[in-house]
């Protein structure tokens, strides 16, 4: 359970409200509880990022942790299905840059303003993201050309 | 003086055959020895199977299976350079056995200059190594080929003036002077300055040969297989062989002018004591070689040009005021 | 040269050097993208996903018991930690008992391959730094020989020699004999020998320390700001451990100390990873002396997997593995199947650090500083 401060002040500052691994803020507020946990609060180790699909809504997940008080706070923001886009942590923690990217790559997060808006695991011209829950899996090889996009075009020599 | 000046031309062509023939077939064991060495160094066996019980029969299944290899060359690789390359790397080495005298008044050629001829010749091979890696078209080779340079050209001179402190000490510049001027005490035995001297020509051929701490040019985990990524099959033997001959005609050099070449007790010919001081030699090279990692390009540099160098020019000053105002020497 | 091959000539001023997926140092399948002027990097630009397999979806598919043994196959040198950092969290998030003996004997398993893992990187940075036709491989035959002791232990315990399916939620799966327990203790009492003779390869070596020393240097603001984990952090100078911080299992019942580093360099990550190697010598001692007898899992083998449900809600759980911080973010729905299971891997963040310090370095500084990050491909990954 993160600390209890904590949550009330970044309740008194973008109206965070608590969850059992830490907060749930609006999206427009990310950066401001990001910055305001690194500067005020010294929230300065970067744990990793997670979005999960809820099939409603996609849920981001940001952990930081405080060394000194040996402390981790998640902020969760919920972004609408249809136009999931949120402000990129990369210029307030390095860490999230890679962790981002992965996501983008895997579910089609939108960071705007991140540094190297690329994908990370798979093959630049692939389409599709694997980790929502409408991605087929049960097909021999997890992938079908005709539902998910193109085949994999052999790169121009 | 018997060498291929004073021959008839089958003298000279059974002469040159003769020393060729013993310097590529001890070339071909010294890679047995060093797979036994190195692996006895690591706790384990080496060449087992092949000529049961210890593999002597190693490097004469080597050179068969690199025999049948495909011989690949890149379609973009500069033809004549890159066919150039294994020759200009292996002939130059197999041109120090030339010069190297096995017995008394017997070498293959035998002149007044061989000191400074042996190390012309071998310098040549540098110039394969480069075309090699330029002419491959190829990243890595090329990136090895700029160190070798850079290398090769740096660690050339401690060589040849750690090689001139012999050649004062005898007062001639000719191998076979040299040895006979060792017949009272060998030169590395000379206090202080044989010593310096012999450690500095040592560490020198350690670089010249890329071995170990000095095998950056051909840093397996940074550029695979560095200058010779891009050949295959008899090439890639060539540059193989190349490199033992020059690391064993290196070591003839240093038996010859350091430790006294043919000379030892007379129960057994001479040229059985050079090739016994040659391989000694190069076992120490081995055992050098299979414990040390790797320095870097700009470490290797700096060692050369702050330590090396000044140290070689210091010892060669010393032995010329030793020779020429104490009379030391002959 | 053929008549179809057009030769372009251009200057950039660099040159871009492709270390590709298949390369002898990198550790796996990492593809470095380096842009070279001369020897000096000028950028360096990682590309991953060549060991992407899709765990994450795939733990979704699974039931929670059936999930620990493909968590050993991300890390797959140091695979106990990995299932570990699983089985804890869903151990946390279903309040499941754990025996004291299941604790210890799981944290007897995870120090001993957290050994195993020490000296693979100690045999790998060897083959970096020295080649594989120098000492390098003199370096690397000697730890592998020292690691083959504790495989067969480990298959003496377990049956198999590394991927032993060690850890069950509620518990361990094998039990400790006093013959094993000896053997185990024995081994622990010649690690230090061990240490010795490996640090006069490496680091009594002038030339390792030439190589090491200045190198790959991660100033502490970095390493926080990046997220670095395990050795990385502390030879950064900040003594965070998992073990110490968020102890589980055994370790706080046992005593150990957190090698810290301030250097920043490949040589302060060297000599925290050495002396971790001792601190699990002496760890070791303490599980083997101070077992507690009892039942090593609190649930019976069963007939359907499926048959674990969890309530719905996150947790978050993390083990130190050889590489640094494991955590598992799991958000659970009440099924017996996850609905979303997030791994945090160290090798990740570490990773991460590269294309942010390698501006500067000589390309022999890449290798020397990804060998001692000590990057799994299988935990970048996954």
């Amino acid at each position: 359970m993160p600390a209890a401060e904590v949550v009330a002040a970044l309740a008194a500052r973008v109206g965070a409200v608590p969850f059992t691994l830490g907060v749930d803020v609006s999206a427009p507020d990310l950066l401001v509880t990001l910055r305001a946990l690194r500067d005020v609060h010294g929230y300065r180790y970067y744990v990793c990022a997670s979005a999960t699909d809820r099939s409603a809504e996609f849920e981001l997940l940001h952990g930081v942790r405080n060394l000194d008080t040996n402390d981790d706070i998640w902020v969760r923001v919920h972004l609408p299905r249809d136009a999931p886009e949120v402000d990129s942590a990369a210029h307030t923690y390095a860490g999230a840059e890679w962790q981002e990217r992965e996501i983008f790559d895997l579910f089609g997060l939108i960071f705007r303003a991140h540094p190297d808006p690329r994908r990370l695991m798979l093959p630049d011209q692939y389409v599709g993201h694997p980790l929502r829950k409408d991605f087929p899996i049960d097909t021999p090889w997890g992938y079908r050309p005709a539902t998910v996009g193109a085949p994999v075009a052999e790169p121009e020599a | 003086m018997n060498d291929a000046g004073s021959m008839p031309l089958v003298g000279v062509i059974l002469l040159s055959a003769g020393v060729l023939s013993v310097g590529m077939t001890c070339v071909a064991y010294l890679t047995w020895l060093e797979r036994k060495v190195a692996a006895r160094m690591q706790n384990r066996v080496g060449p087992y199977q092949v000529g049961k019980p210890h593999g002597w029969l190693q490097p004469l299944a080597d050179i068969v299976k690199l025999l049948a290899k495909e011989d690949i060359t890149p379609r973009a690789a500069d033809g004549v350079l890159f066919n150039l390359g294994p020759i200009l790397a292996v002939v130059p080495a197999l041109l120090g056995f030339a010069f190297i005298p096995f017995l008394p008044g017997w070498a293959v050629v035998d002149h007044p200059y061989s000191v400074l001829l042996f190390s012309a010749f071998a310098s040549l091979s540098l110039f394969g190594v480069f075309a090699a890696g330029w002419a491959s078209n190829n990243k890595y080779a090329l990136l090895s080929a700029l160190r070798m340079v850079a290398m090769l050209v740096s660690y050339e001179i401690p060589l040849l003036l750690a090689l001139l402190v012999p050649a004062l000490l005898a007062g001639s510049f000719s191998l076979m002077g040299i040895v006979e001027a060792q017949r009272g005490l060998a030169f590395v035995f000379v206090p202080v300055i044989g010593q310096l001297a012999f450690v500095v020509f040592f560490i020198a051929m350690l670089a010249e040969s890329n071995k170990a701490p000095f095998d950056l040019i051909e840093a397996e985990s940074e550029l695979i297989a560095a200058y010779n990524v891009e050949y295959s099959g008899i090439k890639f033997a060539l540059f193989y062989a190349g490199e033992y001959a020059h690391t064993f005609a290196l070591c003839g050099l240093a038996a010859t002018v350091f430790f006294g070449g043919y000379l030892g007790p007379a129960f057994l010919p001479g040229p059985f004591w050079l090739l016994l001081k040659m391989v000694g030699l190069f076992s120490v090279v081995l055992w050098v070689r299979w414990s040390f990692m790797r320095l870097r390009i700009d470490q290797a540099l700096a060692f050369n040009w702050k330590l090396l160098f000044p140290l070689s020019l210091s010892i060669l000053v010393a032995t010329g005021a030793w020779v020429g105002l104490a009379g030391g020497g002959r | 040269m053929t008549s179809d091959v057009e030769i372009v000539e251009r200057d950039f001023g660099e040159l871009a050097l492709n270390m590709g997926p298949q390369h002898p140092s990198t550790h796996g399948v990492l593809r470095l993208v380096l842009y070279l002027r001369g020897e000096t990097v000028l950028r360096a630009v990682p590309g991953i996903g060549y060991l992407h397999r899709g765990v994450e979806k795939l733990c979704e598919t699974l039931a929670y018991d059936q999930l620990a043994p493909v968590f050993e196959r991300n890390d797959y040198l140091g695979p106990t930690s990995n299932s570990l950092a699983f089985v804890l969290t869903v151990e946390r998030h279903g309040s499941f008992h754990v025996p004291r003996r299941g604790a210890w004997l799981r944290g007897l398993v995870a120090e001993l391959q957290r050994v195993a893992s020490h000296l693979v990187w100690l045999g790998t940075l060897g083959l970096d730094l020295g080649g594989a036709l120098g000492g390098g491989t003199t370096l690397y035959m000697y730890c592998f020989r020292e690691r083959e002791k504790i495989l067969d232990l480990l298959e003496e315990l377990t049956g198999t020699r590394f991927h032993t399916n060690f850890n069950l939620i509620g518990g361990a799966r094998y039990d400790l004999t006093s013959a094993i327990g000896a053997h185990a203790r024995g081994l622990a009492d010649g690690f230090d020998a061990m240490l010795d003779e490996l640090l006069s390869m490496s680091a009594k070596s002038g030339v390792f320390r030439g190589r090491t020393e200045g190198v790959g240097v991660i100033s502490r603001d970095l390493a926080l700001g990046a997220g670095v984990t395990g050795p990385v952090l502390r030879g950064s100078g900040v003594a965070f451990d998992i073990r110490r911080a968020r102890p589980y299992d055994a370790y706080a019942e046992l005593e150990f100390d957190i090698p810290v580093r301030t250097a920043g360099d490949a040589l302060a990550r060297f000599e925290v990873r050495m002396a971790e190697i001792g601190q699990s010598a002496r760890l070791i001692r303490q599980i083997v002396d101070g077992l507690p007898p009892g039942p090593i899992c609190s649930r019976k083998p069963l007939k359907n997997p499926k048959a674990t449900k969890l309530a719905a809600g996150e947790a978050y759980a993390a083990v130190e593995s050889p590489r640094g911080e494991l955590g598992v973010l799991l958000v659970a729905d009440g099924t017996s199947q996850p609905w979303r299971l997030k791994i945090n891997a160290p090798s990740f963040a570490n990773l991460q650090v590269v294309p942010l310090i390698a501006p500067g370095m000589l390309l022999a500084d890449v290798i020397a500083t990804l060998g001692s990050l000590d990057p799994v491909m299988g935990d970048v990954d996954r």
